[in-house]
């Protein structure tokens, strides 16, 4: 039943991880958020006050690992169905005795496995802070939760995005400008308050990951995610099957 | 085991099968002949179910590719026409990746991949990286795939493309012998290549058939005669004249061709309305009492039929 998602998901695993592409890019990855960590430290340690600085501390880590986030997804997602559109490879897959969502799927989750092993080593900030003040783990949790969540829903956008060109800068640029978007639609209330640019921010996945960062596991946001990922699934496979409409009357 | 029913295919305005229809019998070898740009591979993407079409039904092995499209995909080999593989999977990778969509079974999936490898002589090549294999090996890979589950029906588009002769050679022989077992429909703008592997022969030009009939069939309607080469010792003259005087014969040229062990001989190519004029020509010359050297039907080769049957069509066009 599963054995194509499986061969699907075992081949992608090992593109990403036999290249040395995805080293690179948690390397970069890495980087970046090692000096966010780094930054936010020293400003709450200079200018940290009040009762909750570990808990401020992490708010503005999540908000700043986000965006990083952000950032590098679109570079794991550009080439999954791109590459396969380019070589032409997709015309096999396409012809083999499996269903479109196996396919899907397969990448789906081989592209989740290979951001959590990028994110899996920013476990290595709330390691380093417990062990120079231990603090209450349920300050990071959700935040986590909150990341995995908005990782996947990335995913799920620059999946379809890729399923729409065969080229691979176009995908990537275009996830890119997308998520970008729904993180800018997020800086100004006053200027999305009206029509269908409110209704676009509404969903912004960037809005709803902020009770996350805050400390708070929301049903509500989950589902939110969940729903957005389903509908990207949705689009995806509805994309993948465009070529059959070509020409039907 | 293939059958197409008045398939017709629209890219828009541009018409690229207009009402097509054929059939291909169990362990028939047939193909799909036509210059650049007919509808080919238009037709095979179709058949395999990658694209749909405007109108028409399409079934392979008794199943309609619209509808049981998974069925149908899990009987079928396929070979597109430009095959660029993952260039940093390494052959034997890739291969192990389609088996365990295509075949169930850890065993059965191991010794599949390994025949493939040695049916299409990859066993040196198995470890290397495909995107640094020749056009030839790329090709051989890719025809491998198409094998890995010992389909029912095979479409192979331009399976020897950008081969040299002896892969060509070696990639038609491969493909005869799976003749009887697997159904096999293969496309090509090479005439040459079609006239030695296939038994059957669909011509398709501008989306339309034009002719569909065994190699040999086809040239005779062509011509709408049989046609003879004798090669004959004897009195030049006579021979000419008692060739002449047999019924149904239309036209008799004598060949210039010399050569092989019997330079003196007569060799004549007669034209003649009756298919069977062999057995004739062959009665009168022992009759008269002639060394009969050679008698053997002459066919137009595909290359020269392909361009009447254009033309034909051009003519009935402008008419």
């Amino acid at each position: 039943m599963f054995a194509n998602f499986w061969a699907v998901l075992n081949k992608e695993l090992r593109s990403y991880f036999l290249s040395p592409f995805i080293y690179l890019i948690s390397a970069v990855f890495l980087l970046l958020s090692g000096y966010y960590f780094y930054s936010d430290l020293v400003f709450y340690v200079q200018f940290g006050f009040g009762l909750n600085i570990m808990e401020n501390f992490w708010q503005l880590m999540f908000t700043d690992l986000r965006l990083v986030i952000m950032l590098t997804v679109p570079f794991l997602t550009m080439r999954l169905f791109a590459e396969e559109k380019r070589l032409g490879t997709i015309e096999l897959l396409l012809t083999y005795p499996m269903r479109d969502t196996d396919l899907f799927w397969g990448k789906f989750v081989a592209c989740a496995i290979a951001t959590l092993f990028m994110l899996s080593f920013t476990l290595i900030y709330p390691v380093l802070m417990f062990a120079l003040q231990p603090f209450n783990w349920t300050l990071v949790v959700p935040g986590y939760v909150g990341l995995v969540m908005l990782s996947l829903t990335f995913i799920a956008c620059g999946l379809f995005i890729s399923s729409l060109t065969d080229n691979i800068v176009v995908a990537g640029l275009g996830s890119l400008g997308t998520l970008l978007f729904f993180w800018i639609l997020s800086w100004n209330d006053g200027a999305t308050q009206f029509g269908l640019i409110s209704t676009i921010a509404s969903v912004s996945m960037v809005t709803h990951f902020q009770s996350f960062a805050l400390g708070f596991i929301d049903a509500k946001e989950i589902t939110f995610f969940l729903l957005f990922i389903i509908f990207f699934s949705f689009l995806t496979l509805r994309s993948l099957e465009a070529r059959q409409w070509r020409g039907r009357r | 085991m293939i059958g197409v029913q008045n398939v017709t295919k629209y890219y828009g305005q541009v018409c690229a099968l207009d009402r097509v229809s054929f059939e291909v019998k169990s362990g028939e070898i047939v193909g799909l002949l036509g210059p650049n740009g007919s509808g080919k591979t238009t037709l095979m993407r179709i058949l395999t179910g990658f694209f749909s079409a405007t109108e028409g039904t399409v079934h392979v092995a008794g199943l309609d590719v619209a509808t049981s499209s998974l069925a149908v995909r899990s009987r079928l080999g396929y070979l597109p026409e430009n095959v660029v593989l993952y260039p940093d999977m390494s052959v034997r990778a890739f291969l192990n990746f389609c088996a365990r969509i295509k075949i169930n079974g850890v065993s059965q999936r191991r010794t599949s991949v390994e025949r493939v490898l040695s049916e299409c002589a990859l066993e040196d090549m198995a470890h290397r990286q495909m995107g640094t294999l020749s056009k030839g090996y790329r090709q051989r890979v890719g025809l491998a795939q198409a094998l890995l589950s010992e389909p029912e029906v095979l479409i192979l588009d331009e399976p020897t493309v950008g081969l040299d002769p002896n892969q060509v050679i070696d990639i038609r022989e491969l493909i005869k012998g799976l003749g009887g077992k697997a159904t096999i429909l293969l496309s090509s703008h090479i005439l040459h290549e079609v006239e030695l592997t296939c038994e059957r022969v669909v011509i398709i030009d501008k989306g339309r058939i034009i002719a569909e009939d065994t190699t040999e069939r086809l040239s005779e309607r062509v011509q709408g005669t049989a046609s003879v080469l004798v090669r004959v010792g004897g009195p030049r003259q006579s021979i000419l004249q008692a060739l002449r005087a047999i019924k149904a014969v239309v036209q008799v040229t004598e060949q210039n061709k010399k050569g092989g062990d019997r330079p003196e001989d007569a060799v004549f190519t007669v034209q003649s309305s009756n298919q069977d004029i062999a057995r004739e020509i062959a009665q009168t010359v022992i009759n008269n009492g002639w060394a009969l050297h050679e008698l053997r039907p002459v066919t137009l080769d595909l290359e020269a039929l392909f361009v009447r049957l254009t033309r034909r069509e051009e003519q009935k066009e402008a008419a």
